[in-house]
Parts: C-alpha cells; sequence; structure tokens
C-alpha cells in the first residue's frame, strides 16, 4: 500500500495535492505514529458498487485512525480523492460518523479531517445524504464536549456539496492554494443554470469564486497554507489551540458575521470586488501571489480572523 | 398537503406563520405552550439570503430561552445553485442554518422536521435532515438528485437506472428510499389530525441518533450501523 512509501516521504517536500490520503495521514502525523482502524486488510467494500459494475476499493476511498500529533493523540480521517472523487458512499460515511462518535468517549486533543470530496457518491445517494447529516450532527456533538474539529482541505476533488456543508461545521479550517470549497460545483451550476451564469472551464473564474484565497479573504476559513503536507501539519496544531467553543455566543456572532457579508458584498459580481471592497490593494495581483505575499495581505484584512465558527 | 392545510390542521386557536419569498416563519400556540415554525414553501430552492432569515429565527427561540419546539417545514428545490451563492460562501450559510437548528436541539427545543413537499442536496441537509426526528406526509418527494441527472453523471442509461431504482433503495430517489435509509423517521397519516401526530413524536423523543439503525432494519442502508460500531470498537481498543 501507499502508506509504506508515505512513511518515508519528506512532509517538506510531499505535495498534499498531490499525495494520497493515507500518505498525507501517515506523513502528517507524527513519525510511525498511525493506527488505521478497519484497514484495507479488512475489505470492508461497498455492497452497492457491484450493482453498477464499478470497481470497489478495500477501504472505501477513506482512512481513519488514530495518531499522534507533537505527542498530542488526534483522531484523524483523510478521504482518498482518487476513489469515486472522495464521495460520501454508505460505508465511507460510516467510518466518518463512526470515528466522530469513537471521540465522544476517547476525548483526543482534536479531530482532523482531510477533506477530498466532490460530495455524495450518487449510485449510493440516500446512504451518502443521510452519512453526511449524521456526521454534521456528531461534529456538533463532539465540538460541544470541548473538542476541536479541523478541517484541511487541499486535495484534487476539492471540498463540494455536502462536504462544504460539513467543512461549515468544523471548529476551523486550513485550505491551500489548490482547496476549493463550495456547495455546487462548476459543472453542476453550468449544467442547471448555463454557461453565462457560470463558465465551468473558465478555471480562473472556478478558483476566484471558490478557491483557498478567496475563502481565507473572506473568512470561510482560518489558515492559508502551501502545498506541503509540513505546512498543513503545522497550521492543524495552530488551529487546534485556538478553536472557538461550540454555543449561542458563537453562532449570534457567525449569524452577524455572515449578514454582514452579505450586506457588503451581496452585489458582486466577481471576487476580484470583494477583494477591493476587502481594502486590497491591487485585487487582480491575488491570484498570482506567493504564500508569503498572500499572508501579509490576509493580515490586512480585518475580516479574515474570526472565532466565529 | 399543503402548508395552508398542515397549519390548520396544528393550530386550531390560530398562528403567526408568515410565507415571505418561499421563506416560512413564525409560530402558534400547541398542546398548552407554543410552536415556533421556520422552513421553506412552494419548491424554493435555499440561497444565503434565505438560510440566514431562517436561522436567525431559530437563534432567536434559543435567545428566548422557552424550549418550545421548533417544527421546520420543507416544500424546498436543493440548495441554490449560482455563482454569487458560492461567491458569498453559501457552505457556510447552509452549515450555520444547520448548526443553529443542532444548538437548538441541545439546548432543550426539540427539533421536528416535516416535508410535505420536495426537497434535495444542501437545502435537504440544512434543514430537516437537521433536526431530531424527520417526519413526512404521503406525497412527499426528497431526493439527493432526480434520475435524469444521475443518468448523466453515472453515465448509465435512464431506462436502466428507472429499473434499478425499482429494487435498490439505496440510490434512487422518493420519500420510501429515504424512510428505508433511516433518514426520514416516519410518515404520518394524513386521515388523522395532525396535532395529535406531531404531540405524540415530541412526547416520544429519543436521545442519540438512531438513523443507522433505522437504516438498518429497513434495510435501505444495510452496513452503515455496523461500520460506525466496528470503529468504535476498534478505537477503543489499545
Amino acid at each position: 500500500m501507499a502508506g509504506a512509501h508515505a512513511a518515508s516521504t519528506d512532509p517538506d517536500a510531499l505535495s498534499w495535492y498531490e499525495a494520497t490520503a493515507r500518505q498525507r495521514v501517515v506523513a502528517l502525523a507524527d513519525p510511525g505514529s498511525f493506527e488505521e482502524f478497519l484497514p484495507p486488510t479488512e475489505r470492508r467494500m461497498s455492497p452497492h458498487l457491484p450493482l453498477f459494475d464499478l470497481p470497489r476499493a478495500f477501504d472505501d476511498g477513506i482512512v481513519v485512525g488514530r495518531a499522534k500529533l507533537d505527542g498530542k493523540t488526534v483522531l484523524v480521517a483523510a478521504q482518498e480523492g482518487r476513489f469515486m472523487g472522495g464521495a460520501f458512499g454508505e460505508i465511507h460515511g460510516a467510518k466518518l460518523v463512526g470515528l466522530l462518535r469513537a471521540a465522544l468517549t476517547l476525548k483526543p486533543a482534536a479531530v482532523l479531517i482531510l477533506f477530498d470530496t466532490g460530495g455524495v457518491r450518487l449510485q449510493e445517494a440516500n446512504a451518502g445524504e443521510t452519512a453526511i447529516a449524521e456526521t454534521m450532527r456528531a461534529i456538533v456533538d463532539v465540538r460541544a464536549a470541548g473538542i476541536p474539529v479541523i478541517g484541511l482541505i487541499g486535495g484534487r476533488a476539492g471540498c463540494y456539496g455536502g462536504g462544504g456543508l460539513i467543512a461549515g461545521i468544523c471548529s476551523r479550517l486550513a485550505v491551500s492554494e489548490g482547496g476549493r470549497i463550495s456547495v455546487s460545483g462548476p459543472e453542476v451550476i453550468e449544467t442547471n443554470k448555463g454557461a453565462e451564469e457560470f463558465d465551468s472551464r473558465d478555471r480562473a473564474l472556478v478558483w476566484r469564486t471558490m478557491g483557498g484565497k478567496h475563502r481565507r479573504l473572506i473568512g470561510g476559513a482560518d489558515a492559508f497554507c502551501a502545498d506541503t503536507v509540513s505546512a498543513f501539519r503545522q497550521a492543524a496544531l495552530d488551529l487546534i489551540g485556538r478553536a472557538p467553543a461550540f454555543d449561542l455566543d458563537t453562532l449570534e456572532a457567525e449569524q452577524a458575521r455572515l449578514e454582514s457579508r452579505i450586506a457588503r458584498f451581496g452585489d458582486c459580481r466577481d471576487a476580484t470586488e470583494i477583494w477591493a471592497r476587502l481594502g486590497v490593494n491591487d485585487p487582480e495581483s491575488v491570484p498570482a501571489m506567493d504564500t508569503r505575499a498572500f499572508d501579509e495581505t490576509v493580515s490586512r484584512v480585518r475580516e479574515a480572523d474570526h472565532d466565529a465558527r | 398537503m399543503t402548508l395552508a392545510e398542515i397549519l390548520a390542521g396544528l393550530f386550531s386557536q390560530g398562528h403567526s406563520v408568515i410565507v415571505r419569498d418561499g421563506l416560512v416563519t413564525g409560530g402558534g400556540p400547541f398542546a398548552g405552550g407554543k410552536v415556533h415554525v421556520v422552513g421553506v414553501d412552494g419548491d424554493t430552492p435555499l440561497g444565503v439570503d434565505g438560510a440566514l432569515i431562517l436561522s436567525r429565527a431559530v437563534l432567536d427561540a434559543v435567545r428566548s430561552g422557552d424550549k418550545a419546539p421548533i417544527l421546520v417545514v420543507v416544500d424546498s428545490d436543493s440548495q441554490r445553485m449560482s455563482r454569487r451563492d458560492e461567491l458569498l460562501g453559501l457552505n457556510e450559510c447552509l452549515a450555520h442554518l444547520a448548526k443553529a437548528l443542532l444548538l437548538a436541539d441541545r439546548s432543550g427545543h426539540p427539533t421536528i422536521g416535516l416535508i410535505y413537499g420536495h426537497s434535495a442536496a444542501g437545502a435537504f441537509i440544512a434543514t430537516a435532515l437537521a433536526t431530531r426526528i424527520l417526519a413526512a406526509l404521503p406525497g412527499a418527494n426528497p431526493s439527493v438528485m432526480d434520475l435524469p441527472s444521475v443518468a448523466k453523471v453515472t453515465k448509465l442509461p435512464l431506462d436502466k437506472l428507472q429499473e434499478m431504482a425499482k429494487s435498490t433503495p439505496v440510490f434512487a430517489p422518493g420519500l420510501d428510499n429515504m424512510v428505508a435509509a433511516g433518514a426520514v423517521h416516519v410518515v404520518l397519516d394524513p386521515g388523522k389530525p395532525l396535532d395529535g401526530q406531531i404531540r405524540d413524536l415530541i412526547a416520544n423523543l429519543q436521545p442519540g441518533d438512531d438513523r443507522d439503525r433505522l437504516g438498518e432494519e429497513r434495510g435501505g442502508r444495510p452496513v452503515a450501523r455496523g461500520i460506525a460500531e466496528a470503529v468504535i470498537a476498534q478505537a477503543g481498543r489499545g
């Protein structure tokens, strides 16, 4: 399996975007500390995909387990975007739900969710949709117990559909340039509303509208990472230390934050207009900025950092 | 059953529920106390603006401290699919609405979903599926995606999908299949008074999330409960 290779991979050099789910987990965790639950050797495979003549995966496209992060115990789930677009099927979703429920008794320092998903797996749509609802309830239970749930988003499938909703339930999110967070994907909008509404082939438009930099600037994510495993590790450690509580005050603050965003930017057609109103001097230059220049830009945007999540 | 018929069946002493742009808010006297009502009517898509109006109403109910039940009535489209909604963070707004409902539930407000029409995808997750118990009226039509769209994405012929849908509840749209998955707890009887049926649901609310157990018992999600249990068991060792 990929994990054997990943164990010797340098986290500073390993691209998050290019890595497999198992490589990400192994390189993210303290060396040798990852212990997988329901590993591929157990062959817990989808009972439904054969009906569609589709190949199955021994792990149903998600890796879950326990690891150490800077010596502290964390629970980790990592979606594999290369299998069925990382989509939520019955087993895939149930592994994540089980991990979150386990957190309530194990009380880890945090639960990390490494998103890489197109949303619901349509061949198992009802099971996937229900698992997403169960996941959201379970995350709220975990957060209310005082355990941070941190989302890390930078995989090739992005974080779409129900994955985007789950991300919005997490305590904190870290995102890279390659990470995209959205409910409806570009192709879905174009198919339903036409290319005039959203031209899914316009990749620059996709990144501006749904990409990591836009989400970070408007406060939709709490950290922006270079595309390396070590950058995501550092972000996870930082975010675990400053996770907001789950209570009425937090949600009232989020209500005010989101209402204010819509009041200020609701008439904007393009992300560059929003960035200009946020005070970014040269909004056209944002997509090309390197991580350091972008971090400096973010540091001058008041809306980017908050506890209202 | 229409929203007006539902409200008439619930609130014999009248109510303050209004529908504006397809968004439902208000409440009424119920069983010696009151019930808050929020929701979506008229097959309306749920976007950033609507989600925040509903979440505002839910948070107001929590802030009031009355611990009255919150009924979430749903006849919606899917999430609103637009460039503007995604630009403004639709995922955050829908998640915020779901969090408000989940917070209300944790704060002592029984949350009951009532689907009486359509609902799909993100709108379904953020409303009906974020309640403690989800009831449906016959004729309701929840789905993740309609079969023609499933055919497009899976590249399978529509007639083959329609044939498969008859025997395979796990992917096919419709109320019976969502009941089988455990997503919908119970289908109400339109021939009996609605207020009594809702009152019974509230009186018999169970703690925890039993949707995977229901899915296993009903055959629509045969393995999910066992998988989640196996993860918990392995996590508990060592």
